[in-house]
């Protein structure tokens, strides 16, 4: 009777394990994206996992990036030059490696960092149920709508940060922008005016012309 | 004695399913660990490739990575060698490194954030013998966990010894919690922004003043020293 359950309870928790499998984890990542470069990332989809894809570029230019996405055999699923923020959420037709890029190739001097976030099937279940055979309690069941639900405050406050980051950033290099050219300008403002004096003052001065002389 | 034995057998019986037990929680280990990196770039021999975590303060990071090889014999990835590993640089908002370790072909790393702002991890390979890269690239997979996705809740609820409603509740606080520190970073980070802003504005009104007295001054002078200028001349 005993190592009826033990068995039991072996084999639900390799079950657990194969399904942990299944409910791949979601992968958010910032990095640097330096001009001209190209970075892709891979990720080993099966077939009929609900995908989504999303990204920001963060600080850089124009805060625009290009984003590819192709499947297993290399179809493009999606293609998009020059943007600043998307979402694309699709259905994985076949198994196999999904690939996607950020290409920075059609700048020359910005670097860009670029924020995304790849959500592959669902997230993993708190623990395994192992005698759930009854449905959720209400407790149970509010438990989890409060935490989808947080869930997607944690989402939300993501994306504003970006944002938030993203408007420091160009509020930062817009302070320096203007201390920079503050100071230049008034340079030019003296070197102009004073070159201006000295050239007028040069087109009336005696010449002390070297007088040529005639003959030999 | 029919009682003492059937003690035994239940003692032995209970020892085997512990055994059992335990080896599958190793299998499954096993089994976690090589699923817990799915997603995976590739990285050259002396490329850094460098990661950056916005974080608030008091909070937990954990890195896992794991390496393969291109094995041109057998035109494939496999596990990389054992001399190859990665080198993982951590600094902090301040440049300050706080974590400058190298581990393995496969390894897993952690720290807590201090001070609030933007932490970069940076990984590169510590191969100097191209013959290993062989002109391939380095398969590497990575997963960072931050926050709240780093607890592990079975582990507390086995720790606590919580009942499944007071490990979803627990969950909640956890989350909660998160939600809470990235509110404060916000309003520290917010209150940045405002002061860089009030600097730009204060810039822009002195720089202004200051410009148009130069200009000003500068009109008068040339005025008074041309005039000057041509009378010496006799033209005026």
């Amino acid at each position: 009777m005993c190592s009826y359950h033990g068995t039991i309870r072996v084999l639900v928790q390799v079950l657990w394990a194969l399904l942990l499998c299944g409910w791949a984890f979601g992968s958010e990542l910032t990095f640097e994206l330096p001009d001209n470069a190209k970075q892709c990332f891979y990720e080993d989809i099966t077939i009929g996992t609900k995908c989504t894809l999303e990204f920001q570029v963060v600080t850089g230019g124009h805060y625009d990036v290009d984003c590819r996405l192709e499947d297993a055999d290399g179809t493009v699923l999606y293609k998009e030059m020059k943007k600043q923020y998307d979402s694309f959420t699709f259905m994985a037709a076949k198994n196999g490696t999904y690939k996607f890029c950020f290409s920075n190739e059609f700048s020359t001097f910005t670097h860009k960092t670029v924020y995304f976030d790849f959500q592959v099937g669902e997230d993993p279940p708190l623990f395994p149920n192992e005698n759930r055979v009854t449905a959720l309690t209400q407790m149970e069941s509010a438990c989890v709508s409060i935490h989808e639900a947080l869930k997607s405050v944690i989402d939300y406050q993501t994306h504003f940060r970006l944002r938030e980051a993203q408007g420091r950033s160009r509020a930062e290099d817009l302070n320096t922008r203007v201390a920079f050219w503050s100071i230049g300008e008034a340079f030019i403002l003296l070197v102009v005016s004073i070159s201006q004096v000295v050239l007028l003052r040069s087109f009336f001065s005696d010449r002390k012309t070297t007088t040529t002389r005639v003959g030999s | 004695c029919i009682v003492h034995t059937g003690r035994t057998l239940l003692r032995t019986t209970t020892t085997t399913i512990k055994m059992r037990s335990c080896v599958l929680s190793v299998l499954l280990l096993n089994v976690y660990y090589t699923c817990v990196s799915s997603l995976y770039f590739h990285i050259g021999e002396t490329e850094k490739k460098c990661f950056i975590e916005e974080i608030p303060d008091e909070t937990m990071i954990i890195g896992n990575y794991r390496t393969q090889l291109y094995d041109k014999q057998k035109e494939e990835y496999l596990p990389a060698t054992q001399g190859l590993g990665m080198f993982v640089e951590v600094k902090d908002p301040d440049e300050k490194v706080i974590l400058s370790r190298q581990y393995g072909s496969e390894g897993r790393f952690t720290f807590t954030s201090h001070t609030p702002g933007e932490h970069r991890i940076c990984l590169h390979s510590n191969s100097s013998k191209f013959a290993l890269f062989a002109g391939g690239m380095l398969r590497v997979h990575l997963d960072i966990q931050v926050g709240e996705h780093t607890n592990n809740y079975a582990e507390i609820a086995a720790k606590d010894k919580l009942t499944e409603l007071q490990l979803r509740v627990r969950q909640l606080v956890e989350q909660v919690d998160q939600i809470q520190k990235e509110q404060n970073y916000q309003r520290y980070r917010e209150e940045r922004f405002r002061q860089t802003s009030e600097s730009t504005n204060q810039r822009v009104l002195w720089w202004s003043i200051v410009q148009t007295l130069i200009l000003v001054a500068i009109g008068f002078w040339q005025m008074k020293h041309l005039k000057s200028f041509f009378e010496a001349k006799k033209l005026v």
